[in-house]
């Protein structure tokens, strides 16, 4: 009797890309609830927008390199980061920032790389950056915290605190101003306990390993609580760090992206460490209010050093 | 906008670019590395076919006309088009493909002497620029073809013409090269 | 041991009927290729007539001796498939009637000094029966000679689907026991280790009495984690002993001696019965058979046979795969009428039931699962972007040469890239472009001695023109007087 032949291993554990990133998208939905509630309809508006244009530009992207659209438009990897982006977005951003932001993000920091796996650069962070820079006054502008979806400031707890302290307020008189809850930003910390929360999923079920996030969240908090302890009035604690802003949507969904993260596992707790550091010191030092998207890119353009230095030792060689 | 800032800015900018274009071209004047290093890497990248159908005679001359700048990288059918590409990305150049002039890639072939109509000439003995004949005159010439290079230098000089170029993985090849060496009882 | 996966085992039907003893097939295949060095010298020509144990075959340059599985006449020597391929074999003709060949005789093992002895485990043929049939007889020398400490028996059986090693352990732990006590005596080592997984108690718990029983305590058995490839040589020598065997080393030089425990079966019943390895015990399971269950055949039993005695191939519909091996590892057949050799463990008659097919290829997501299982410390990602381009200095330095093959790396990619099977091909191109740079090489030498003998020749060639002309001048000189008057047509 005759039989096909086949290659070895004859079995795979049946994971797909489209299986992770639909855990990822999962995850999210915290996320996404909590700031529906907070912010109003203005996120799912900008979710259907983002979502819309990334698969949009996606299958442009795929016809112009003549590649078959399938499976890569049914893989949900550009969902992912449409979904990224529009939740980093104020949600009373203009339809036509969020068309705009999404379609760099996808042609320009995925396809123009190579698609699927070739991006260097976090998409998602792209497009972010790309619109901060651009038109900064449309991407500051957050609702005021309770008073209701409709009332617009333009401060947000990170913003606030960067105004004061360079107004020569102590941290506890800043602190006292309405865009701060019990340890954040007063909205914030709400989104970052739902991310906290997508995140512990994501790690219980294996889609992150741990080495990112923990080596993130130590990056912000250790600086911060250093800083803080040696100087009380002159900068925020470690727990507001890790409660404000985009830190643990960073810490478990943007920074985590694989395809622009370090290799080894060695290499990706310096990578996240990085990434928490150079958040905290953009914070803290710089100009933006939030670093994470600054400070992932610079970390993405450091990664191709990481992986040469970090190349595990192979069983059987000695230590060199 | 300023056009009074604008002048000095460029000018500065363009005066920069001018230094610093200099002191790197002079740095790369001062480091040039050892042209006979060069030679080595080419030749060592070369098939060390001898075949001569670059025009040189053997692959050394080649690497060193390469090395000097009289002849280009694409002359080398035996190499092919991976040996090309090696040359190209060993002296940072724009890859091309083989030139047809100078022959085509081949598979790799050995030549096999039919020992019938062989008439012990040694005329071929001398042709081979790695040696690989054996023979005497008025006695049996062969092949070895583990060392044949395939470089069809012997094919001319045989009057009767009894050398043929056979693939490599030829059971002819494998039997010559093989058999001997091997002990079978069944 | 680092990375690695935990698996379903399916190895629970064959398991719950004891060890079937299949009949002598009626005409054996024996393959000279074993799997392991070069193919063995016949020794018997067509015709001859062989008893069971009649020594058939010389091994050479790394292969064992063969033995004739069965009592009948050699009808010729030819090439059939085998599960390497093909290759030429042995087909023997039985006669039915199971004669045992005059030199089979037991001997007394302990009467035997350690170099003696494994001369006559080398007479036995006895290989490796956990697959890679490499001459135990040699590995013992060199362990002797290395004067390793720690006899090593791999129980471990890592991979799916196989479970021969637990039904020997099982049903015959008396003599695996049997057989380390032989070995250590062979090699010369202090201790021995039985390492069994721990999802085989049944076969730990049997073990444990047998060495009880025989008393020697210098015998032990050791429960390891049930995870995939724990298995394979290296990361068990490393988990038993915690040394790390050298890449470019061996056993012996962390001093380990690794043996099968079917190879120590087999040593026992040579030892015990005076039979030379020709029967092995071999699972023969998956979906596309009726009944799986571990058969102990002799060697050249044909796997139609073995199919047959497990009540023939379900009604599965195609396409159905016959796999020598496990479901990581093994390799998969043609044909099933390939003879049983020592080193096929398991016939894996595979459907699509027990295979779910792969998803299309992606493109790496760089998510950096795969070094996390790969047991060997490896970034396949890396090997796979120098394997695409074909950088040879990225795969050398990346450790191509250290790959297992174990298929971890593969089974875990959600992009469902094939990595094994392209490192193995980049190791194809990798020993092609080395053959080929070694032949450049030895042609650049020959050429340049060429050239200098050229050379040497001109030069010779020269310098006696030079002498004979400087002869020919002198000569002319000393026949011709010079006059001295003046005369010259040169005056001025």
């Amino acid at each position: 009797m005759e039989f096909p032949a086949a290659s070895p291993p004859y079995v795979v554990a049946g994971f797909s890309v489209q299986r992770v990133m639909l855990q990822v998208l999962l995850a999210l939905l915290p996320v996404a609830a909590v700031q529906l509630w907070l912010c109003g309809p203005g996120t799912l508006r900008l979710l259907a927008i983002a979502s819309i244009t990334a698969l949009a530009c996606e299958a442009l992207a795929l016809r112009l390199r003549r590649q078959a659209p399938q499976p890569f438009l049914r893989d949900g990897s550009v969902l992912v980061t449409a979904a990224l982006l529009a939740l980093a977005l104020p949600p009373s951003l203009p339809w036509w920032l969020a068309v705009f932001g999404t379609a760099v993000a996808v042609l320009l920091g995925k396809h123009a790389y190579g698609g699927l796996g070739q991006n260097p650069f976090n998409p998602a962070m792209v497009g972010y950056a790309v619109l901060l820079v651009s038109f900064p006054l449309e991407m500051t502008r957050w609702s005021a915290p309770g008073a209701g979806w409709d009332a617009l400031t333009g401060a947000t707890a990170l913003d606030a605190l960067r105004t004061g302290l360079r107004e020569s307020y102590t941290i506890e008189e800043i602190r006292r101003g309405a865009e701060f809850g019990t340890i954040g930003a007063a909205d914030a910390e709400w989104v970052n306990l739902a991310a906290l929360a997508g995140g512990l999923y994501l790690l219980a079920r294996r889609i992150v390993r741990w080495q990112i996030p923990v080596a993130m969240l130590l990056g912000i908090a250790l600086p911060a609580a250093l800083a803080h302890g040696l100087d009380p009035g002159a900068h925020a604690g470690a727990m507001f760090h890790l409660a404000s802003g985009a830190t643990m949507l960073g810490a478990f969904f943007i920074a985590t992206d694989p395809v622009s993260a370090a290799t080894s596992d060695r290499g990706r707790l310096i990578y996240g460490a990085g990434i928490g550091l150079l958040t905290w010191i953009i914070r803290s030092y710089g100009s933006y209010p939030d670093g994470v998207a600054f400070a992932v890119l610079l970390m993405n353009l450091v990664v191709p050093l990481i992986d040469r230095v970090t190349v595990p030792r192979i069983h059987g060689h000695p230590k060199s | 906008m300023n056009t009074g800032n604008l002048l000095p800015a460029v000018a500065a900018v363009a005066v920069l670019a001018l230094l610093l274009g200099a002191a790197l071209g002079w740095i790369a004047s001062i480091l040039r590395s050892n042209p006979g290093a060069l030679v080595e890497r080419i030749d060592a990248l070369l098939p060390q076919t001898q075949c001569g159908r670059c025009l040189y005679p053997g692959c050394r001359p080649y690497a060193q006309a390469i090395a000097a700048g009289e002849a280009d990288i694409d002359r080398c059918p035996p190499g092919g088009e991976t040996t090309v590409r090696a040359l190209a990305t060993l002296l940072d150049r724009p890859p091309r493909p083989l030139n047809p002039r100078y022959g085509v890639t081949l598979p790799p072939r050995v030549a096999v002497i039919d020992e019938a109509r062989c008439i012990g000439c040694t005329r071929c003995l001398p042709a081979c620029p790695v040696d690989a004949i054996v023979g005497a005159s008025r006695s049996m010439h062969t092949v070895i073809a583990p060392q044949c290079t395939g470089c069809e230098l012997c094919l001319p000089p045989c009057p009767v013409d009894c050398i043929a170029m056979v693939p490599i993985s030829a059971p002819a090849v494998a039997a010559v090269g093989n058999a001997r060496f091997a002990s079978e009882t069944a | 041991m680092r990375g690695g996966l935990r698996l379903d085992g399916h190895k629970s039907r064959p398991l719950e009927q004891p060890v079937i003893v299949a009949a002598p097939p009626r005409t054996a295949v024996v393959a000279l290729d074993q799997g392991s060095g070069e193919d063995a010298r016949p020794l018997v020509t067509p015709g001859a007539t062989v008893r069971v144990g009649t020594r058939v075959a010389a091994g050479r340059g790394g292969s064992a001796d063969l033995h004739s599985p069965v009592s009948g006449v050699l009808r010729e020597i030819t090439v059939l498939p085998t599960p390497q391929g093909t290759g030429r074999c042995l087909v023997i003709d039985a006669d039915g009637r199971d004669e045992l060949d005059p030199g089979i005789a037991p001997f007394d093992w302990q009467a035997l000094e350690g170099a003696a002895l494994i001369e006559r485990l080398d007479a036995g043929g006895i290989a490796g029966l956990g697959g890679a049939a490499f001459p135990a007889a040699a590995k013992l020398a060199t362990g002797r000679e290395a004067g390793v400490d720690r006899l090593l028996l791999n129980g471990a059986e890592c991979e799916p689907w196989i479970c021969c090693d637990d039904a020997l352990m099982r049903e015959r732990a008396g003599d695996v026991v049997l057989g380390a006590r032989v070995m250590l005596a062979a090699c010369g080592a202090a201790r021995a280790t039985i390492a069994v997984e721990d999802d085989k108690p049944q076969a730990i718990a049997a073990l444990e009495a047998a060495v009880a029983v025989c008393g020697d305590d210098r015998v032990e058995v050791l429960a390891l984690p049930a995870v995939f490839p724990l298995g394979a040589e290296g990361p068990l020598i490393a988990a038993v002993t915690g040394r790390e065997v050298p890449h470019d080393g061996l056993p012996p030089q962390v001093g380990v001696v690794c043996q099968n425990v079917g190879t120590a079966a087999a040593v026992a019943r040579l030892v015990r019965d005076g039979m030379p390895c020709i029967a092995r015990v071999v699972t023969v399971t998956g979906s596309g058979v009726r009944r799986p269950a571990n058969i102990e055949a002799r060697i050249g039993t044909p796997i139609t046979e073995l199919v047959a005695a497990c009540d023939g191939y379900t009604d599965a519909p195609s396409p159905r795969h016959l796999i020598a091996g496990g479901s990581l590892t093994g390799r998969a057949l043609a044909t099933d009428a390939a003879g049983l050799t020592k080193g096929l463990n398991c016939v894996l008659v595979a459907t699509a039931d027990d295979l779910p097919p792969r998803g299309p290829e992606m493109p790496c997501i760089r998510c950096g699962d795969c070094a996390t299982a790969c047991p060997a410390g490896l970034l396949p990602q890396q090997l796979h972007r120098a394997a695409r381009s074909d950088d040879a200095d990225g795969l050398a330095r990346f450790g191509l040469a250290d790959c297992i093959e174990c298929g971890c790396c593969d089974y875990v990619c959600p992009s469902a890239i094939p990595l094994t099977a392209r490192f193995r091909a980049a190791r194809a191109r990798h020993r092609q472009h080395e053959e080929q740079r070694r032949r450049a090489t030895e042609a650049r030498a020959r050429y340049d001695r060429h050239q200098q003998r050229i050379g040497a020749e001109a030069e010779r060639e020269r310098q006696a023109f030079e002498d004979a002309r400087r002869r020919a001048r002198d000569g002319a000189e000393r026949s011709e007087p010079r006059s001295d008057a003046s005369s010259g047509p040169d005056r001025d």
